[in-house]
């Protein structure tokens, strides 16, 4: 019946997309913006995207109401990834990274503070930063360091949660977002930003 | 550096640094680390630096979804929808 809100009627077919709807689609801008950073290809992302909320919809009965529907969503966005896009480029990824200290882009940041001019390095880092270089230099990370650092830093999950998106242990996972912040700070520190900085506090060069 | 109260020092503090702004420490930890961060601001100056990279970070992966794919994906649903009743009959 139109315009029936009666409980029963959402369990109806076209209810459940509905309600399905209603609760995942608010997701979609964190979903794609982690499909663009993981896959680096609009095209791709969209596809990554489209076969989540399908595959979701699929499996939507066995998602337990009360529990978390973005990590559920996300786990399936990543498992479709590892299996489908990864699967695809055939050689797997270089999974390391050059590792550096703790802190490096704030030390970096230390070793540049200008005399003079009145104003850290830090405050001109951050005037001049742009989304572009944030994105270069997440992109820039491996595969699984990249994954553990959008799902932490961007997405603000928890050690636990990410855990279970990734279903790799709680220990992993720490190390990875730990070693992935270090190549994500390497890699700022490397961006035109930073470059500037540098020239500018050595105009003997 | 501060000494005083707080029973942590500065390389503890910086070492719990992330774990701190990941919100993943005790109760009690993070009150310790508070402690020396109201009195150290060497540490306090490296956590704010930290806190705002994180923002940055944060805010710069933003992307904006394509019309076009929400449509596409509310249309995919109908489509899986109707496969699910006819297959349930």
């Amino acid at each position: 019946m139109v315009g029936s809100h009666t409980a029963d009627g959402y369990r109806g077919g076209m209810a459940e997309r509905a309600v399905f709807a209603d609760l995942a689609m608010q997701h979609m801008p964190a979903l794609y913006t982690t499909a663009l950073r993981i896959t680096r290809n609009p095209a791709d992302a969209e596809d990554l995207v489209q076969e989540t909320f399908l595959k979701a919809f699929r499996a939507f009965d066995r998602f337990e109401e009360g529990t978390n529907l973005k990590a559920w969503l996300y786990k399936i966005l990543t498992n479709t990834f590892i299996n489908s896009y990864r699967a695809a480029k055939r050689r797997p990824e270089k999974a390391d990274v050059e590792d550096v200290e703790d802190l490096y882009l704030y030390h970096r940041l230390d070793d540049l503070q200008t005399a003079g001019t009145g104003r850290s390095a830090e405050d001109e880092f951050f005037d001049h930063i742009t989304d572009d270089d944030v994105k270069q230099a997440i992109e820039s990370l491996p595969e699984v360091f990249r994954i553990a650092v959008l799902l932490a830093d961007v997405e603000g999950f928890s050690y636990k949660e990410i855990a279970e998106i990734t279903e790799v242990p709680i220990g992993t996972v720490m190390s990875r977002i730990h070693r992935g912040r270090r190549a994500l700070q390497k890699a700022l520190a490397g961006s035109t930003v930073v470059q500037g900085l540098v020239g500018s506090a050595e105009p003997g060069h | 550096m501060g000494t005083g109260e707080s029973d942590v020092d500065c390389n503890e503090t910086l070492y719990r640094l992330y774990t701190y702004l990941d919100g993943e420490l005790t109760e009690e930890r993070r009150h310790k680390i508070q402690r020396h961060l109201d009195e150290c601001e060497t540490c306090l100056d490296a956590f704010d630096f930290e806190a705002d990279l994180r923002m940055v970070i944060a805010q710069g992966c933003k992307d904006h979804v394509p019309d076009a794919l929400r449509q596409r994906v509310l249309e995919a649903l109908i489509v899986e929808e109707q496969k699910q009743q006819f297959t349930k009959g």
